[in-house]
């Protein structure tokens, strides 16, 4: 039996203010279990980044829960949360956010640093992840000196240094093209067949289906469907 | 080297024209601090070099002496009154006053006339360049400071001028012996003194006392207390502090050098801070990512300390830099900059401390991200 990592229920979320106010969630439930990449896709304005961010505890949702590893994270202050963020969620953004002034394998330490990780071994766990990615032999390349592949290579790198539970991705292979795209969803399927970790990856883009072991689809603030990856696979074929 | 340093120096010299105008925000603002204080300091050791210069262990004045310059009389009989307390091995009279020189050429100048013993306690012309000490005896001699030649019309010893009508002959020359209020000192020995001031023969402005060498201070200057009278008896050490406190706090002449440098402080602190918050700001996304990937608000601060550190301490390097000069350029003046070293390091921890508190806006600034804006960039 596979635990469930990432626990969400009922979530009602709002946005904005005044006039502008929209009820982005309108009472989602989610569950990642370990071992499992899920993709999340639906119609852009449907909820998924206010989705991405309420589960990676980036902001705390109008009502409903949030568990992570089993705890409620109802009652913590930023400070705390923050501290759950650095131990058990690594997260992937469309538009990298690496570190401009940081080389790679710095802004790869990073991850660590900030939970205090400061030994020889950080700087080892940081080229180690950096072989995975297939970057070894970049590690003192800066940010501006990679391309866009491998710049998201590198943040992936960040995200799963810490070898934390959840690694949440918003659009990861959004602005590459289609050879790096499907080389980041290979390694991020690859996280996902250990047993204790679980990926969920944002986006549009049809070309990875392949990759799921399960697809939610949002709209409008709700969760409307779910296939597991096989009925995806046959569907593509069948295409 | 932390990484915590490592993105807090990039975040500085990845803006090379910000960093550059921190640093001479912070430069400015020491620099004007440095200035300030160096001439307080100069100020305070000036305006007791004629206390510092006389061996005199007890001082009797009038009442209500503000300071050395201070002129006013009393009875040259106190004295014998002082010679008779115990423990007083010696009272000499001090004359001083203002008068006219008159140069050769005859246009007058203000000068301050000193007059002591020349053989015995007195308040004698120190660094004696030229002519000798002992030629004060011959009639109508004088010393006067180099610094003054041209002032005072005098091009070297043996030239003569004229003070209240006398004529008096330059005998030594001294090198250094400037004063605070550019009026140049004039030494002589008791008598002319009192003839060029126009002060009457049994009037002395005060009278110097040294102790015998098994006298309690305290004692003796209780002893003279009680027995002179109407006169205050200071020690060297309270005269220093009383004319202190009147040139510097009863002119207002230290407060405006402290105002000028709290403007200091606040030019420079308003400068850090303004940067700062632009860098911060510059920087925001990556902040919001430090802060999504898990970050502690602490550690966010300490890059932005290390930043507020890392611009003090090259800030303050340059402004040491110019404050040595300046103190160098103006060792020979009037009133000199002086940099002791715990001037130094009081300053550098002020630079320390305005760029540190400067770090608060940004900080702020920092407080307020929503980590979800890394989602949404
Ligand atoms: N800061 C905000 N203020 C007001 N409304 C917002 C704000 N951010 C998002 N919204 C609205 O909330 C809803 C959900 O937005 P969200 O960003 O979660 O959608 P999304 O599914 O990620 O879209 P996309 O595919 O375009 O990234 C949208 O209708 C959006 O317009
Ligand atoms: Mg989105």
């Amino acid at each position: 039996m596979t635990d469930v990592v990432l626990e969400a229920t009922d979530l009602v979320h709002h946005l904005g203010q005044g006039a502008g106010r929209v009820q982005a969630l309108k009472g989602v439930s989610l569950s990642l279990k370990g071992g499992e990449l899920v993709l999340l896709m639906g119609p852009s304005g449907s909820g998924k980044t206010t989705l991405l961010s309420i589960l990676g505890c980036l902001m705390t949702p109008d009502s409903g829960t949030v568990k992570v590893g089993g705890q409620a994270i109802a009652a913590l202050d930023p400070e705390a949360l923050a501290k759950l963020r650095r131990e058990r969620i690594g997260f992937i953004f469309q538009s990298y956010h690496l570190f401009p002034t940081l080389n790679a394998e710095d802004n790869i330490r990073l991850a660590l640093d900030v939970r205090g990780e400061r030994a020889r071994t950080a700087k080892l766990a940081a080229r180690e992840v950096l072989a995975t990615v297939g970057l070894g032999h970049k590690r003192k390349s800066f940010p501006r000196e990679l391309s866009g592949g491998e710049q998201q290579r590198v943040a992936i790198a960040r995200a799963i240094v810490g070898k934390t539970q959840v690694i949440l991705a918003d659009e990861p292979t959004g602005a590459l093209d289609t050879a790096n795209g499907q080389a980041i969803m290979t390694l991020l399927a690859d996280i996902a067949r250990d047993p204790s970790r679980a990926v969920l990856v944002v986006t549009h883009d049809p070309r990875i289906l392949p990759f799921a072991n399960r697809v939610v689809h949002i709209e409008d603030g709700r969760i409307v469907r779910e296939e597991s990856g096989g009925d995806q696979l046959k569907k593509a074929s069948n295409a | 080297m932390s990484l915590q340093f490592r993105l807090a120096s990039r975040n500085l010299f990845h803006d090379r024209l910000r960093f550059i105008a921190t640093v001479i925000g912070i430069i400015f603002s020491i620099v004007l601090v440095t200035v300030q204080m160096g001439l307080y300091v100069g100020f305070r050791r000036m305006v007791t070099t004629m206390i510092d210069h006389s061996p005199a262990q007890l001082w009797i004045m009038p009442v209500g002496t503000k300071c050395f310059e201070d002129p006013s009389l009393l009875d040259e009989r106190q004295r014998f009154r002082a010679l008779a307390v115990p423990g007083v091995a010696e009272a000499t009279p001090l004359v001083i006053g203002y008068a006219q020189w008159r140069l050769p050429q005859g246009t007058t100048t203000p000068v301050f006339v000193v007059g002591s013993e020349l053989r015995g306690l007195g308040l004698h012309p120190w660094n004696v360049v030229e002519g000798r000490l002992d030629d004060l005896s011959v009639p109508g001699a004088v010393a006067i400071d180099q610094t003054y030649f041209e002032r005072l019309g005098i091009t070297g010893v043996e030239q003569t001028a004229e003070l209240r009508d006398r004529k008096v002959q330059v005998m030594a020359v001294s090198k250094g012996i400037r004063s605070f209020t550019t009026t140049p000192y004039v030494f002589t020995d008791v008598e002319r003194a009192r003839s060029y001031t126009g002060t009457t023969p049994s009037k002395a402005s005060y009278l110097l006392v040294r102790l015998a060498s098994d006298a309690d201070l305290w004692k003796v200057q209780q002893a003279l207390r009680d027995s002179l009278g109407n006169v205050e008896v200071l020690t060297a050490s309270e005269f220093r502090n009383r004319s202190r406190s009147f040139w510097l706090f009863g002119t207002g002449a230290g407060a405006a050098l402290f105002a000028g440098a709290l403007l200091g402080v606040i030019v420079g602190t308003v400068i850090v801070a303004q940067t700062l918050y632009s860098s911060t700001k510059d920087h925001l996304t990556e902040f919001a990512t430090l802060r999504a990937i898990g970050s502690s608000s602490r550690y966010i601060y300490t890059v932005i300390i290390w930043q507020a550190l890392l611009s003090a301490i090259v800030g303050f390097a340059g402004a040491a830099g110019i404050g040595k000069i300046v103190a160098a350029a103006t060792a020979e003046s009037a009133l000199p900059v002086i940099m002791t070293p715990a001037l130094t390091v009081a300053l550098f921890m002020l630079t320390v401390t305005m760029c540190v508190g400067s770090a608060i806006a940004a900080i702020v600034k920092v407080m307020r991200i929503d980590p979800a804006m890394v989602f949404s960039r």
